[in-house]
């Protein structure tokens, strides 16, 4: 049974690669591959704000970066009437009079520097940027204040410069090929679905790794009483630049899968209200738990689809009061309630099941229960 | 007298024109205990906030074995063998007590290794000596969040012991523990004496009787009196500022 239970992601996961892609139609698999892809920036989040106590609301700084880097590659090797412009470059150059090619795009020609710049860049960005929040000895609310602040600065430098990144309407990938197939076309995207797959166990191992050993036993003692751990003659500092690091990284490599399998990047996917939900996804799912995030994204992302198409406009609405049915009701989670014994409980209150025992003495011996 | 190993020399805290600690100045030699005591506001916690790093004084000098200290992290100075357990008993509420005990006890603190390497036998050891001593033992696994509180203080000082500190500084170590606890208590903290430097704060007058160990009063931030118990007791000094001047 134990074993079972342990299996039980990994026979999901097997299900997902397998069957999905045979019993899904072709637009039903492609939502569900982005909906994998945003699993990985939920992980992250999950690292730095469940496991270390850290709420970054600025993740869409990381998960842009990474979509950029993407799709600044497949636009520059791309050839086709859709997306090269007359002089060759990518076409929106020409709309402002680019003829020269900025110097940040060189590299990206490079398929494996794409490849490591998916991650290493948001990774970079992160590092520093937690540097100097944590060295600062800036956390709570104020962290989560001025990660959300540095969002701003991104969104609106990505805005502003139609000359560097198309600004406000993104990069186009849909249009755009690699290996010889169009990014958008069903034969990629299938592709690209079995990649995000294989990267999302990849990301939770990662995230394993780092919060079940003693690593882990530092983060939740920062999580729990930072100045307690000083004392104990840790330094929290590199402890929350590493993880906030990594979750950047997987931030990044999320963007990056988001990006191919939704066919454009934009400043949108640093607007506040993104990163927002980034953190409602984790906290339905179960933070302090690496299945929560997961559970959390999908779940959340597929109802989001689900409402959205019944009843456009009442998403929003059904967001918020999903969050706060959560936070009331499942403080832990959809999956922290599940394994906290949640769902024998609720159904013990409508007498479908025993009630578990909390005062053993009381509620079972009956020779007490007759002499009071 | 041999160097001490602990040295405050005219140390003042002002806390915006409050005057914390007003030109302290007291050693400690190795292997010393010491038992601090004066009433509510006399200094007590800020003098161990000094020593520890968390307040920088405004004025004075604080050395550890003849080096100046001012100015350094908590980390840096629990790492030159300074540990401390506060007031109320701080353990990580999330992680089981063996888990504490091994963040406590792991001789390195730095990211990579403890992703790496595991804990050593050597530290392995003195966590198992340590639980049974305290007689944590059967809450091995438990979550230190659910311990009792007198299981909570004693962990947070077995977790001190296991840091294995020069010295030892104990905020209210037997604050809310039974008679029997704070007994076992005493007996803990005089058999660290010797090795370790030991600096007590107590309010509890029972306890530091079973210490034995000299007394140093602190009021208003000054250095009162030092003596024996039975001799700072007797001190009109001390009854003044313990009940109030006498008519």
């Amino acid at each position: 049974m134990k074993l079972f239970k342990k299996l039980i992601p990994w026979l999901l996961l097997a299900f997902a690669f397998f069957v999905l892609p045979a019993i899904l139609s072709q637009f039903r698999l492609n939502l569900f591959g982005r909906y994998f892809s945003l699993a990985i920036v939920a992980l992250g989040i999950d690292l730095i704000w469940g496991y270390t106590g850290l709420l970054s609301l600025g993740q869409g700084i990381f998960f842009a970066l990474g979509g950029y880097a993407i799709g600044m590659h497949l636009l520059l090797v791309t050839q086709n009437d859709f997306t090269t412009g007359a002089n060759g470059l990518p076409k929106f150059f020409e709309n402002y009079g680019v003829d020269n090619l900025p110097f940040f795009w060189q590299p990206f020609w490079s398929f494996p520097w794409t490849l490591i710049a998916i991650w290493l860049i948001p990774a970079i960005v992160a590092g520093l940027v937690g540097y100097l929040i944590f060295r600062n000895r800036i956390k709570g609310v104020y962290f989560s204040i001025i990660t959300q602040a540095s969002l701003m600065v991104f969104y609106h430098f990505f805005n502003g410069q139609q000359k560097l990144v198309n600004g406000t309407n993104g990069l186009k990938t849909s249009t755009t090929e690699i290996f010889g197939m169009v990014v958008g076309s069903d034969d990629a995207q299938i592709v690209f679905y079995r990649i995000t797959l294989i990267l999302l166990p990849f990301a939770y191992l990662l995230c394993k790794f780092l919060t079940s050993g003693r690593f882990g036993d530092a983060l939740i003692g920062i999580r729990d009483d930072e100045a307690r751990l000083r004392f104990t003659g840790f330094n929290p500092v590199p402890f929350k630049v590493i993880v906030y690091l990594v979750a950047g990284g997987l931030a990044g490599i999320s963007g990056a899968l988001y990006t191919i399998q939704s066919g454009i990047v934009s400043p949108q996917y640093m607007a506040i209200p993104m990163s927002i939900e980034m953190v409602i996804w984790v906290a339905v799912g179960g933070r302090g738990t690496l299945i929560g995030p997961i559970i959390g994204a999908v779940l959340v992302n597929y109802l989001r689809s689900l409402v959205s198409e019944a009843l456009p406009e009442a998403w929003l609405f059904v967001q918020g009061g999903l969050f706060i049915f959560v936070v009331v009701l499942m403080p832990d989670g959809i999956y922290g309630w599940f394994k906290n014994g949640g769902f024998m409980s609720m159904l013990a209150a409508f007498g479908l099941a025993k009630k578990s025992a909390t005062y053993p003495k009381v509620d079972m011996d009956e020779g007490y229960a007759a002499e009071s | 007298m041999t160097t001490p190993i602990l040295e405050l020399n005219d140390v003042s805290v002002d806390f915006d024109g409050f005057f914390a600690l007003t030109d302290l100045s007291l050693s400690l030699s190795h292997g010393e205990l010491r038992s601090i005591i004066g009433p509510n506001g006399a200094g007590k916690t800020t003098f161990l906030d000094v020593i520890t790093g968390k307040v920088r004084p405004t004025k004075g000098s604080v050395s550890l074995r003849g080096a100046s200290i001012v100015g350094l992290s908590e980390q840096k100075i629990s790492l030159l063998g300074v540990g401390r357990k506060f007031q109320t008993p701080r353990v990580f509420e999330n992680l089981t007590v063996t888990r504490n005990l091994e963040l406590a006890a792991s001789p390195t603190k730095e990211p990579f290794s403890l992703m790496f390497k595991k804990l050593g036998p050597t530290a392995k050891d003195e966590v198992h000596r340590l639980m049974d001593y305290v007689g944590l033992a059967p809450f091995a696994k438990v979550l230190a969040g659910s311990l009792s509180h007198g299981q909570k203080q004693w962990l947070a000082i077995s977790m001190l012991v296991a840091q294995s500190p020069d010295i030892i500084l104990l905020d209210e170590p037997v604050a809310g523990l039974t008679d029997e606890e704070t007994n076992r208590t005493a007996e803990l903290i005089k058999s660290l004496a010797g090795e370790h430097t030991v600096v007590v704060i107590e309010h509890d007058m029972e306890f530091i009787r079973d210490l034995g160990a000299p007394v140093t009063v602190l009021h208003q931030g000054k250095l009162l009196t030092e003596g024996t118990l039975d001799e700072v007791k007797s001190d009109p000094k001390v009854i003044e500022v313990y009940l109030g001047q006498a008519d």
